[in-house]
């Protein structure tokens, strides 16, 4: 089959109406984050669709930093490859910057560099940074951050964005202080002017007013998980600084006062712990005793975690663990995103156990299982992890608003004093690891229930269904048993997965989970318009949901598309589907430490389909 | 109070058995049986446990017990049947605590450790416990020894001692009670498994201190670490523990129904510590003058207790408590774990206000 080879690189008449992406390249701690969102955000309020990608390094200050800003006519968010503009305001990364931009790009850079026109093919536009910041009495200590907006000013002008909403967007920035907003807006207006005198445009690129922001907003994946954390009832959060999961402590802290009670108290403890075992201890602690407990981390804290986490599986405490995962192993790429705790999470702990793990793909999903995963670990009294990564959960991302939750708290079959009063009357005793129900899930109490049977004795060591210490054979096996019962059961009431299939159907498969939607929905649509049909499946949970594997059974290639080395997913899917011939099954794993881009899985799917 | 009467004139009183304050024999404080060694110097204070919840009238529901792991950790299985009680794991029983006590403010944790649980790999979370400041007991089971492994030294065994397998012990012992002290706790005592009376006298202080209250007991393992020549022995114990004060602990609800009279000729000598629920600790002086709310004091005397090896007993270290970790954090009065479903998700209203600021 010959297909046409798809443009990638040169833009066409059509894509340049805010339909390309730029990278601004700074260096880090400049102060260069303000400049970037506010032109994220003006660009949201101009009805574009749009996705800042901040790629950074493990550094406080002075380290070559990008941010990539991707507007699209199709609403699409994934990363690309190709970035048509360039702001290049670090030296030390220059020529590289320019090097990689496509024929026809645009390059932005300080006059002051005095830098000569290498790339013939592309538009050049040196504009006075250090000039600029001049004209004002601007502190020392601020110049750096003030000067980055001498290029938000040059973009509004070069390419469109209108003064009145740059304003805007500084004013939600500095939360609505006037006094940084003006400083700010000042050299963005004396740029802009600049611009204007000075410039002749020579590209074709620009922006135009579009609706497709309409009734959205922008949020990062860790500022929705806490806002769902919050809703879910959260009582307890205990952390230790992580990169990239402390945004989402501190947006607990940013809106703990949700929960404040009637008389200005919280009803949310937040802790910062010594060290990531005592940050999950405190939460087995505190949701043994009855609370709704939780943890943020990432792969180094996980590590850390473990056995803790398996003294929780074993003595069935409802805990929540997010971890949004950063490319390991070890120290590995602290600030860069991956896929890679998968595996590591779904067995975390030493010994027979296997751990529920949930995984959001979207904003939207990152809100809902910051609350279903209380009720979920409560329903199965087990640790739920829910696994985001770094690109959802530090990245700003367009989304509808959160739907409120549609469904009551659910704390499972926990007894107070006249529930036990009640189960006594009608068993005649109550033992804390008793299936009482078949489905593996045995009663619990928590401390300071005034019933003088309400006590049990919980353990990481072997017991029996009384919560006896036992070494029994017997005892050891029946509690395995119940345990995986427990485990089946909860296949069914995880978030099940998103199928999509193409209209007709198709005997192409693509099977994701997490952030990669983006990327892969893009992908599909480029496929389309090759005459390549397929179908979709995005997983939303381990243990896999029976429709995964109708899935795999009903395709004759599934592609199982991740963002890890490993091919984490797929070594999970031949572990699982053990019925299945699985030679169809290929894995597509990136693991670069960068959010998937649909150029590279495009082009992978169609060398695996023999197209040239 | 009526419930109480009925009580003891029915069930207790009628077989002569005694009753507590809120009508319980002492039975009913018991849990399981010890598997620890016969004559292990933990059993002791798991008796002292019961006793003295026994003699406060202590409510079982509002206790939680907890340990670690080691001999000592298995301990909260024998005291306190009707208490919730987790055996969590090797030294980090504290962050556990500390989570439970936060999900509950209104519970009392009595939380028991080892040597090797707080001394090694415990530490860490030891002296961060100390600075929060919780409602809790942390009794250190001290042996100097592992018992479960076989006998190896802890870190609180003594320089130069010899044990049968693992020879001579080359480094220096860390002092759980000076780290206490440095690390801001408010009460901190040193006891002997083998003087039942003290025990008892310091855990029942300990339980009405509002804070954290550390009791270091040095409770002798007969199996592995028994030789007189060792400062953990019952041996050594019984030959050289001094207690620095004749201690009385004086319960609140005592306090006002009788007149504690001090005779004057003694007076001077007495030191009364107000806790906070009312209750008082007397402490009369022994040989030395020693009066533990002094910090420095008692940094020097520990110093001078390591270096002389003076097994020195008693209230080491008092100060007034800080404020409980969970007022610290401006905590519902209504215990976290207990709140309703209102006060635990807040309204649709609410969730379209914060997203229409984003």
């Amino acid at each position: 089959m010959a297909l046409p080879e798809r443009e990638l690189t040169i833009p066409q008449e059509t894509a340049t109406i805010h339909n390309f992406a730029f990278t601004v390249a700074t260096k880090n701690g400049s102060g260069s984050q303000t400049s970037n969102n506010v032109l994220v955000r003006a660009l949201f309020k101009m009805g574009i669709a749009v996705n800042g990608k901040n790629l950074f390094p493990s550094n406080i200050k002075g380290l070559p930093t990008w941010y990539t800003i991707r507007v699209s006519q199709d609403g699409y968010q994934a990363r690309r490859e190709i970035t048509e503009i360039a702001i290049v305001m670090n030296e030390q990364t220059a020529a590289e910057d320019i090097a990689n931009l496509p024929p026809g790009g645009v390059c932005i850079l300080p006059e002051e560099w005095n830098w000569t026109q290498s790339r013939e093919d592309c538009h050049y536009y040196a504009i006075p940074v250090r000039q600029t910041i001049r004209q004002f009495d601007i502190p020392r200590e601020r110049r750096e951050q003030v000067g980055n907006m001498v290029y938000v000013g040059v973009v509004a002008q070069l390419f469109g964005i209108p003064l009145a909403l740059l304003w805007e967007a500084l004013l939600d920035n500095f939360g609505g202080r006037e006094r940084p907003a003006q400083m700010n807006q000042q050299i963005i207006e004396a740029a802009h002017d600049w611009a204007a005198d000075h410039l002749e445009k020579q590209d074709p690129y620009r922006f135009a007013r579009d609706d497709q922001t309409e009734g959205k907003l922008l949020i990062t994946g860790n500022e929705a998980a806490a806002l769902g954390s919050l809703f879910g009832g959260v009582n307890l959060v205990s952390w230790y600084p992580i990169t990239p999961s402390t945004s989402l402590v501190d947006a607990v802290l940013t809106h703990k006062s949700l929960r404040d009670d009637e008389e200005g108290k919280s009803t949310v403890a937040v802790i910062q712990a010594e060290d990531e075992i005592a940050a999950v201890g405190m939460v087995v602690g505190a949701s043994w005793a009855g609370a709704r407990a939780m943890t943020s981390t990432s792969g180094p804290g996980i590590s850390l975690m473990s056995e803790f986490v398996g003294l929780a599986y074993f003595a069935e405490i409802p805990i929540v663990i997010w971890d949004i995962t950063r490319m390991g192993p070890s120290t590995g790429l602290p600030t860069r995103t991956s896929q890679g705790d998968l595996l590591f999470s779904h067995y975390l702990g030493h010994g027979d156990s296997r751990q529920l793990v949930l995984l959001p793909g979207t904003m939207a999903e990152c809100f809902e299982f910051g609350w279903r995963a209380f009720d979920i670990a409560d329903l199965r009294q087990t640790p739920v992890l829910v696994l985001s990564d770094l690109d959802l959960g530090m990245n700003l991302w367009m989304t509808a608003p959160f739907a409120y939750p549609d469904q009551p708290i659910q704390r499972g079959k926990r007894l107070g004093k006249i529930d036990l009063e009640e189960f006594f009357a009608e068993k005649g005793e109550w033992y804390r690891f008793r299936d009482y129900d078949g489905d593996g899930v045995p009663y619990r109490t928590v401390p300071g229930t005034d019933h003088p049977r309400a006590a049990y004795f919980a353990r990481g060591s072997g017991h029996n269904e009384m919560g006896m210490y036992s070494e029994r054979s017997d005892d050891w096996v029946q509690n395995m048993e119940r345990l995986q019962r427990k485990f089946e059961g909860a296949r069914e009431i995880l978030p099940q997965p998103i199928r999509e299939d193409a209209p007709d159907g198709s005997p192409i498969g693509i099977l994701t989970f997490g952030s990669n939607e983006t990327a892969i929905l893009e992908t599909r649509a480029w496929l389309a318009q090759d005459g390549i049909a397929t179908d979709y499946l995005r997983v939303r949970a381990l243990p896999l949901a029976r429709e995964v594997h109708d899935f795999v059974r009903e395709h004759d290639r599934v592609y199982v598309t991740e963002n890890n080395y490993d091919g984490q997913l797929a070594q999970i899917l031949r572990l699982e589907l053990t019925d299945l011939s699985l030679s169809h099954l290929v894995s597509l794993a990136l693991g670069d430490a960068l959010p998937m881009t649909p150029d590279w899985l495009y082009r992978r799917i169609r060398e695996e389909e023999g197209i040239a | 109070m009526t419930e109480k009467r009925a009580l003891r004139k029915t069930g207790q009183r009628s077989r002569r058995s005694k009753v507590n304050r809120i009508g319980l024999e002492r039975t009913a404080y018991r849990a399981g049986e010890s598997t620890l060694c016969p004559g292990c110097g933990h059993d002791s204070i798991s008796n002292q446990i019961i006793s003295s919840a026994y003699d406060l009238g202590l409510e079982q529901h509002k206790v939680i017990k907890l340990s670690g792991i080691g001999c000592s950790s298995k301990t909260p299985a024998y005291f306190l049947g009707s208490s919730h009680g987790f055996n969590s794991i090797h030294g980090r029983m504290p962050s556990v605590a500390t989570g439970a006590l936060l999900a509950n403010h209104s519970l009392t944790a009595i939380a028991i450790s080892g040597d090797g649980d707080t001394g090694s790999i415990g530490l860490g979370q030891y002296k961060h416990l100390i600075r929060r400041n919780l409602p809790m007991v942390y009794i250190i089971e001290n042996n100097g020894v592992y018992g479960l492994t076989k006998g190896q030294f802890s870190a609180t065994a003594d320089e130069g001692q010899f044990l049968k397998y693992y020879g001579k012990n080359d480094l220096p012992p860390i002092d759980l009670c000076l780290e206490a002290i440095i690390g801001g706790a408010t009460f901190v005592a040193r006891s002997f498994s083998g003087d039942a009376k003290q025990v008892q006298t310091l855990l029942k202080a300990a339980l009405a201190h509002r804070g954290t209250a550390i009791l270091d007991i040095i409770s002798p393992c007969v199996t592995f670490n028994n030789a007189p020549d060792s400062t953990k022995s019952y041996p050594f114990g019984k030959e050289n523990e001094t207690p620095l004060h004749e201690i009385t602990y004086v319960p609140d609800h005592v306090i006002g129904r009788e007149e504690i009279v001090i005779e004057e000729q003694t007076a001077g000598e007495i030191i009364i510590v107000e806790l906070h629920d009312g209750s008082r600790i007397q402490l009369k002086q022994v040989d030395r003058e020693y009066d533990p709310r002094q910090r420095r004091a008692a940094l020097q005397l520990l110093e001078e207790a390591q270096r002389e090896q003076l097994f020195l007993t008693g209230l080491l270290y008092y100060e007034e408590p800080r404020l409980l970790l969970s007022e610290t954090l401006n905590l519902s009065e209504t215990p976290l774990a207990e709140l309703s479903e209102r006060a635990s998700r807040p309204t649709a209203t609410q969730l379209e206000q914060t997203l229409a600021r984003m």
